[in-house]
């Protein structure tokens, strides 16, 4: 939150709109989210001319109030109201907290122009019986009568609620840093405020050493205060904490407060008596403790940044201080700490004691060490006005910070190149110098220094180029395309058959799905088809999203129950995604999960029902649009999570690329199908180019034949002895019927031979011969009996 | 003789006109002109007439048989298109009848907008690349100028997998430093990414641990914050319609400097401020930026020679804001309720 009233005291933005000037921020990159005005209207400072009893009420006053162009009548209930009393007068239009408007009107009869008011009426006391009871607020009679209430209450500021890109938040989170950015928005300069104060003989040196024993701490400064006389701040200090939603507590904390939300410094005071002579920064020791100034004991570990008094803990640095040597109301000398801690450490100091603050924050974002020069000196000059304090001479100092300036050399021309746009060498002056970057002009290019209160700025050419092209309004470039190029982007990798798979699944009826990766222990321990281990997070968020899985069918499944419990009968889905293995191997995936019905006429009774051979067919119909007609085989195997009965591998050229078959009744007692395959192995699988074939010319002949043979032999096993003995001329055999059970232990199963040549008409008895030697290998073969042909 | 014929005839031509059905007039067919039928008994006559009575009686005859067959077969004409007209009226059906179902599958909604997204970038010469989801630290953050400690590892709030060198990617931009790094630092690059992410986010109807990005890069000589104005604003009016109105804000990213947000003018309320648009007439839809000239150096990119602009999109986001879906969870539960209404072609812009 950005006080306007305290930005004034820094840039001159008396004459803006501030509604006007919060877009203009916006615009040039840092979101003001809110413009809170907090100045009540038709509130005026009156003084009570004449005040009488109301004649129809025991406790109400008819008043006569001058409010310096005339008097108006209010009527009033407070007990304190009174002749000669100067009031906080709300006229009609005034708008109260809670909405509350005032209007003219009667009260028991008599006329009343406003509202005299109490401070919690105002919003700006809690509305307490105490406060209650004190009656109407008594403005001091020194206060001009007609003038305008709030420049007395101190409600005349105007608040910027900022939303500040995090590499932006250290500059612009306090309110010198903002002035700077209104400035170079306006292009007005920056007054800083002063720092000058007295300082007395004795020096600081002599009264306390300072040892840093940590490379994380590169600066520390301290001075020291004599003493200090502990009081209520003063009304703007305390107006403008409050504006920035910190409680004032008394003069000494609430200075140390203003100088951080001023320069951006924290900084931390110690009670010099209780602190003792030394001061050693250092790592902590594991299981250190100390006890901090909320009162909560705090064990640290190595990793926290400690200041000591050369034994124990006095501060956890940058993040809180010790109860042991804070300051309070019987503290007379001060030591002021204002120092550059590691922000990382910082940061997770504070994360980790779940401490963070505006102290800690601000640490943890990373500072200037000339801010924390010019913090020290704020500091000391306050607490000379405001607290009494005698400042010592001289300061303890640790510096080992890089001062290294950031400079950059850099032509207009690469500015415009950026940006696409034309400026000259004159605009590129005047952008930096509303910027406030010192530069230098050489031959033809320009050498700029970065402030160093922009720590978010590097020293390369885009970081200036952002600075001018944000002040210059993106608004204002016109719009250009990179050239043309007359070549189509492509689908690189495995991405173009990821597309052609959805594509095809998705006409073949299926609906793809897009589940989590991260699955619960209990969903990843199905489907353990293959020697794939499962990776399992070592920070979970939640035990149901702990693992990475190695297949997809668990998500599906969970698809199918959430259909299913919304009473979706036909699920029909699939899925393609990557896997991974606990040596981060990757799979991508296709899994298929079916059941109910495929194909629908409910009035005319034709449905097809999902089965292993309608998934089979999807399969293959999948296989051959991929190019790998007749290079695909079921085998029956048993699958973990599958029906043992119901279940088989899917092999591409002998190599098996994924599994097929019916989910466990043990799993699902649903009749549901499923099955999923390696993408990577069918993207690694090359394929031939299409080739026209003429339709045969020359007649079939085509023969049936029926055997009877044993359950369990396999239609395939027969099949594959057909095509043994079919010479050239046998072009195709399928299964035509089938009749299980037939006898004890037996089925019948038909096929259709097909027979031709493309080059000729064949002769029957050529035909009868190699069909014969087919049926004699058959009944041979495999017990089989043949029942008819 | 004469009169036999013409009684004959008189009579046939009568009950041809009496028939009422098919079966009726092909047995009277029968009776007239079959082999031992009237007609032929009347040509036995013949043999025992004089050549020029033959020829005469032979002539009478053969007109009797000319009409009688013509009467016959317009009748028999006449009775099978009736019957075929009965057949039809009787094959009548109730064509409202519901239809047999043949059921075509839906995309996902996020990739139904990732499609949409790589139609339009394709057109203009970009490449789709996919990259790994489990990913090395080095990709996804030290390559594109987000060293160790950096603040912007704490927001991401990253799934590790192991220390801190293998993580789930927290977005697809590790892709766009493997592309650079496998074009070897001489060739211009056009690419996208879209893919799946990771945050530890916990789930609920705005934030979602997995999401979808779509993140793109161009790296060629001279590419400028205009051009990447001018992309945006094609890809805005093919998204949202010809009427889509863009603006760039400055913005801040480690990867990307300058930074801008990229803006698209409420499609709802046309600009004039509504709920979607947070009453501003604007919705942010995209960060992106110059890339920053670290990120080209650790890619292999002399900054020197070459520029680039790089961006990204959400997909979940774009896709709540163009079909109006107010829970992410929607995305990755399929209610196939739902879904059936995006298996279509989307209509124009």
């Amino acid at each position: 939150m950005i006080s306007l009233n305290w930005v004034k005291d820094y840039v001159d933005i008396e004459n803006e709109d501030l509604h006007k000037l919060a877009v203009k921020i916006t615009e040039a990159g840092i979101n003001v989210e809110n413009v809170i005005d907090k100045r009540i209207k038709n509130l005026v400072i009156g003084k009570v001319v004449e005040c009488l009893e109301h004649p129809n009420s025991d406790h109400l006053h008819i008043c006569k109030v001058d409010i310096g162009q005339n008097i108006i009548q209010i009527v009033c209930g407070a007990p304190n109201v009174r002749k000669d009393l100067k009031v906080l007068v709300a006229l009609p239009g005034a708008v109260l907290p809670e909405n509350m408007e005032i209007k003219a009107g009667k009260i028991r009869g008599e006329e009343s122009n406003g509202m005299l008011c109490a401070l919690f009426e105002l919003g700006l006391e809690e509305k307490t019986e105490e406060n209650y009871n004190k009656g109407i607020h008594e403005v001091p009679d020194n206060i001009e009568v007609g003038s305008d209430a709030n420049d007395y209450l101190g409600t005349n500021d105007v608040l910027y609620d900022l939303d500040i890109h995090k590499h932006r938040n250290n500059d612009c989170y306090y309110h010198i840093g903002f002035a700077y950015e209104i400035a170079c928005i306006l292009n007005k300069k920056v007054t800083l405020p002063n720092l000058d104060h007295k300082e007395i003989k004795d020096d600081v040196n002599d009264f306390v050493s300072l040892r840093v024993e940590t490379d994380k701490c590169p600066y520390y400064v301290a001075k020291m205060v004599r003493n200090v006389h502990i009081k209520e701040s003063p009304d703007f200090i305390k107006q403008r904490l409050l504006a920035c939603g910190m409680r004032p507590i008394n003069n000494v904390v609430d200075i140390s407060n203003y100088v951080m939300l001023e320069f951006g410094q924290p900084l931390h005071f110690f009670d010099k008596d209780r602190l003792g002579e030394k001061i050693v920064v250092r790592n902590a020791k594991d299981n250190e403790e100390i006890v901090t100034l909320d009162g909560n004991l705090r064990t640290l570990s190595n990793k926290d940044i400690v200041i000591t008094d050369g034994e124990k803990p006095v501060c956890i640095a940058g993040v809180m201080g010790g109860e042991n040597t804070d300051v309070i109301d019987s503290t007379k000398d001060i030591l002021i700490e204002s120092a550059i801690f590691d922000a990382v450490s910082i940061r997770n100091t504070a994360q980790k004691l779940n401490l963070k603050s505006e102290a800690s924050i601000r640490y943890g974002k990373g500072l200037s060490y000339e801010y924390t020069n010019f913090a020290i000196e704020r500091a000391c000059a306050l607490l000379e006005r405001y607290a009494d304090a005698e400042v010592l001479s001289g300061k303890v100092i640790y510096d080992n910070i890089d001062k290294q300036e950031k400079i950059v050399t850099f032509k207009t021309e690469d500015i415009n190149t950026i940006l696409g746009i034309n400026l000259s060498d004159t605009d590129i002056k005047t952008e930096l110098a509303r910027l406030d970057f010192e530069f230098q002009e050489e031959k033809d290019s320009f050498k700029v220094t970065i402030p160093s209160r922009r720590l978010d700025i590097d020293a390369n050419v885009n970081d200036i180029a952002e600075e001018i092209g944000r002040l210059y309004g993106y608004q204002n470039l016109v719009s250009t395309l990179p050239f043309l190029l007359t070549r189509r982007g492509k689908y690189i990798g495995d991405v173009k058959i990821r597309k052609d798979i959805t594509k095809r699944l998705r006409v073949l009826g299926l609906n793809e799905c897009k589940t989590y990766t991260l699955t619960s222990p209990e969903m990843a321990k199905l489907f353990k088809y293959e020697n794939r281990e499962n990776l399992v997070l070592p920070n979970p968020m939640s035990v149901d999203k702990s693992v990475i899985r190695t297949t997809i069918l668990p998500s599906l499944l969970n698809v199918y129950d959430y259909n299913k419990a919304r009473h979706v009968k036909d699920i029909l889905i699939y899925e393609i995604a990557k896997t991974y293995d606990q040596d981060y191997k990757e799979e991508s995936k296709v899994a298929i999960l079916m059941k109910g019905n495929y194909i629908i006429n409910e009035w005319q009774k034709t449905l097809v029902k999902v089965d292993f051979y309608l998934l089979k067919g999807i399969i293959e119909n999948l296989l051959e649009y991929l190019g790998f007609k007749n290079r695909y085989t079921f085998v029956k195997e048993e699958i973990d999570s599958l029906h043992p009965g119901v279940s088989a591998g899917i092999y591409l050229d002998r190599k098996k690329i994924g599994i097929i078959g019916r989910i466990h009744p043990s799993i699902k007692k649903d009749d549901i199908y499923v099955a999923e395959l390696s993408m990577q192995a069918l993207f690694e699988s090359q394929i031939k180019p299409i080739k026209y074939k003429e339709a045969n010319k020359y007649p079939e002949i085509v023969k049936d034949v029926a055997f009877i043979v044993d359950n369990n032999i396999d239609s395939e096993t027969i099949k594959n002895t057909i095509c043994s003995c079919g010479k050239r001329i046998l072009d195709s055999v399928e299964v035509f019927d089938l009749y299980p059970n037939i006898s004890e232990g037996k089925k019948s199963i038909a096929y259709k031979l097909t027979f031709k040549d493309p080059t000729r008409t064949l002769e029957e008895a050529e035909v009868m011969e190699v069909f014969n030697t087919i049926i004699a290998k058959v009944t041979a073969n495999h017990n089989a009996i043949l029942r008819d042909k | 003789m004469k009169e036999k014929v013409n009684e004959l005839k008189k009579e046939a031509l009568e009950k041809i006109e009496k028939v009422t059905n098919l079966k009726e007039i092909n047995e009277l067919k029968v009776e007239y002109l079959g082999k031992k039928g009237l007609v032929s008994e009347l040509s036995t006559y013949l043999k025992d007439l004089d050549l020029n009575e033959k020829r005469e009686f032979g002539m009478i005859l053969n007109n009797l048989k000319t009409d009688l067959n013509n009467a016959i077969d317009s009748k028999i004409e006449y009775f099978e298109e009736q019957e075929l007209n009965q057949k039809l009226a009787n094959e009548e059906i109730d064509i409202t009848l519901p239809s047999t179902k043949i059921l075509v599958g839906s995309p996902n909604i996020l990739e139904k907008v990732v499609e949409d997204v790589e139609e339009v970038f394709m057109a203009m010469g970009y490449d789709v690349v996919d990259g790994p989801e489990v990913e090395e630290d080095h990709f996804n953050f030290e390559l594109l100028n987000i060293p160790k400690g950096h603040p912007a590892r704490d927001a991401q709030d990253t799934f590790y997998l192991k220390g801190d060198e293998i993580l789930l990617r927290s977005q697809t931009s590790p892709v766009q430093a493997r592309t650079m790094l496998a074009a070897g630092g001489d060739k211009p690059i056009r690419m996208i990414c879209p893919g799946k992410t990771y945050r530890r986010d916990a789930d609920d109807a705005t934030h979602s641990h997995q999401f979808m990005q779509i993140e793109g890069l161009l790296v060629d000589k001279k590419v400028s914050l205009a051009d990447l104005k001018g992309t945006f604003e094609v890809v805005a009016k093919q998204l949202f319609g010809e009427s889509c109105e863009t603006r760039l804000r400055p913005s801040y990213y480690q990867f990307t400097e300058p930074s801008v947000e990229m803006d698209i003018s409420c499609f709802a309320c046309k600009g004039k401020g509504c709920n979607i648009c947070k009453h501003t007439g604007w919705i942010t839809v995209s960060g992106a930026g110059i890339v920053h000239p670290n990120v080209l150096r650790n890619c292999g990119y002399d900054p020197e020679v070459w520029t680039g602009f790089a961006f990204g999109f959400g997909a979940d986001r774009i896709a709540m804001l163009k079909y109006g879906i107010n829970d992410i969870r929607t995305f990755y539960q399929t209610d196939l309720r739902e879904v059936d209404n995006f298996d279509r072609l989307e209509a124009e812009n």
